[in-house]
């Protein structure tokens, strides 16, 4: 039985790591941006790597928690939803982890007058992924508190979209970029747009995951 | 002789733990949170302590309804009663080892030209209907209380997964008890009027009476019944429960074992009593009706009056008429043929 306890608890630990290394992420992800449109080649390149590490043990992390969950027979019931959520919320971290690195090799070259606008998606997308940890946590800890949450995501996609679509009107506005340059950097916008869509997707997830809860 | 005639008892303790112990512990071992050999061992040893300690009462009713006099008489009793619950399994409805012996018990009584206990008949046909009823009501009312409660608990998904673990064993093994003792009524109590066993003694302290060590003996055979043939009921009533959420299951399991309880607990009874409370008749009663009740307890919670599958009930009710009597009708054929053609004493004059 103590064994149970403490394997439990365990798995307890190993889940919230998991969801931690997540929001470290798009922490990281946030100051490697700004570094990068200010052009700190340093402290944008120690972010790449680290995102990379945080991804990487992310992913030991959640193979470890799946492994527990089917060898200990844990969860009978909502293991699928569980694993599901973990494995959703890993394609937001790899979504991140690929743009971050698809910038360091395109090195788009965003106008200075867009970098305002930018930083603003930047924030709107990990604010996304950030209430979308919060959610997956609440799914466990507290089915109260999901529905606020899942209101937020879905509040900071819309932003996105919204501050996505200007980025992208004004990018093909303007005369000084070739139309190759502007579709290299709507690329760019998409990019950070789909994170949060992904982050709005496990959203509408866990929504059904807790009324199957709750019923 | 006595062995012989002790079997058909034994083989309705067998019946009675290859179908009944799915009922307790069902919903564990078919989602795999149990192990069935840890269940089948926690289930065998509390069925048998609740037969020894508490199957007294239950039992003592069923002498009240016919005192079968004759280990003759009481083999062909409990034989009847075990043949007609084979057919009720054949038919697939709700078993129930109690409404066949009891008709069977009121055919000993026409056999022999007793007077058949009217009020006790009634009082134990009343339980019948009460214990799916009550069943229900307690499903209803601590699937109400749960449900209002466990979300402010703020418990992790995995701790609620661990607790349901633990109060689904816990649960099981206090159903297990109450199964023992409610129900091992069914399974000796004809014996108990022509008991072959002595008191049991061990350095001069009395350790068992002759009526434990009876009970003893119906409770290894409910055990047997476990270890041999409850896993394939307990895979099937366990998928049936579990369409339910672990929490409602082990709800199931504690308002069946609740109903079982109340209606086998001398000592219950007596605080009841002394509380000016009404208390309930010690009787056994169908463990497999009261888990039906309460899951349309669970139901009528969720989904209002629409939740109530009327056939099942249905059924239930046909049972209460037709399982009885069919039990009464082939005791009195059979304790016919063992008198006339085998020659056996089935009454004492």
């Amino acid at each position: 039985m103590f064994s149970i306890f403490r394997k439990t608890r365990q798995l307890e630990q190993n889940i919230d790591a998991f969801l931690d290394l997540i929001l470290k992420s798009a922490l990281a992800f946030r100051v490697a941006l700004k570094a990068y449109l200010s052009g700190d080649r340093t402290t944008f390149e120690e972010k790449v790597q680290e995102i990379d590490s945080l991804e990487a043990q992310a992913d030991g992390l959640r193979r470890e928690v799946e492994n527990t969950i089917y060898a200990e027979m844990i969860l009978p019931e909502s293991r699928g939803d569980v694993l599901a959520l973990l494995e959703n919320s890993d394609d937001v971290l790899n979504q991140i982890a690929d743009t971050i690195v698809e910038f360091r090799t395109e090195n788009p070259a965003f106008p200075l007058d867009l970098h305002g606008h930018l930083l603003e998606l930047v924030d709107a997308s990990m604010e996304a992924v950030e209430q979308m940890v919060l959610a997956v946590q609440a799914y466990f800890r507290d089915l109260l508190a999901v529905r606020n949450l899942i209101t937020k995501i879905i509040f900071y996609e819309k932003e996105t979209d919204r501050l996505g679509e200007r980025i992208k009107r004004s990018l093909f506005q303007r005369d000084d970029l070739t139309l190759a340059e502007k579709m290299h950097l709507r690329t760019f916008v998409q990019y950070l747009q789909q994170i949060a869509d992904q982050a709005e997707d496990l959203g509408d997830r866990i929504s059904i995951y807790v009324i199957k809860r709750m019923v | 002789m006595i062995w012989f005639y002790l079997t058909s008892g034994l083989f309705l303790g067998w019946s009675l733990g290859a179908n009944d112990a799915a009922n307790v512990f069902g919903t564990a071992v078919a989602t795999r949170m149990v192990r069935f050999t840890t269940a089948a061992w926690i289930a065998s040893l509390f069925v048998m302590l609740g037969a020894v300690i508490g199957g007294a009462g239950p039992a003592a009713t069923y002498g009240k309804l016919g005192a079968i006099n004759a280990m003759g008489g009481a083999f062909t009793v409990a034989l009847s009663a075990a043949l007609v619950v084979a057919w009720t399994v054949r038919l697939g409805l709700p078993v129930s080892t109690t409404q066949a012996i009891v008709g069977a018990i009121v055919g000993w009584d026409l056999f022999a030209h007793r007077p058949v206990p009217l009020g006790t008949l009634s009082k134990i046909m009343v339980t019948w209907v009460a214990s799916p009823v009550l069943a229900a009501l307690f499903a209803f009312t601590l699937n109400h209380l749960i449900r209002r409660t466990l979300p402010y608990l703020r418990m992790h998904l995995l701790m609620q997964d661990l607790m349901n673990r633990a109060i689904l064993v816990m649960i099981g093994a206090f159903g297990a008890y109450s199964l023992g003792a409610n129900n091992i009524a069914n399974v000796m109590g004809v014996f108990v009027t022509s008991n072959p066993f002595r008191d049991l003694y061990i350095q001069g302290i009395q350790i068992l009476s002759a009526q434990q060590v009876l009970f003893l003996l119906g409770g290894a055979a409910i055990a047997t019944g476990i270890f041999t043939y409850s896993q394939k009921v307990m895979m099937t009533v366990g998928r049936e429960l579990f369409r339910l959420s672990p929490v409602d299951a082990w709800v199931v399991v504690l308002a069946e074992s609740l109903v079982l309880f109340l209606f086998s607990s001398h000592n219950l009874q007596h605080w009841l009593l002394s509380h000016r409370l009404p208390a309930p008749p010690l009787v056994p009663v169908s463990s497999s009706q009261a888990v039906v009740g309460a899951v349309i307890g669970i139901g009528f919670a969720r989904g209002g009056i629409r939740a109530i599958r009327y056939e099942i009930l249905g059924q239930i009710a046909l049972g209460w008429i037709l399982t009885p009597a069919v039990g009464g009708l082939l005791a009195f054929l059979l304790l016919f043929v063992m008198q006339n053609v085998f020659q056996q004493m089935v009454v004492l004059p």
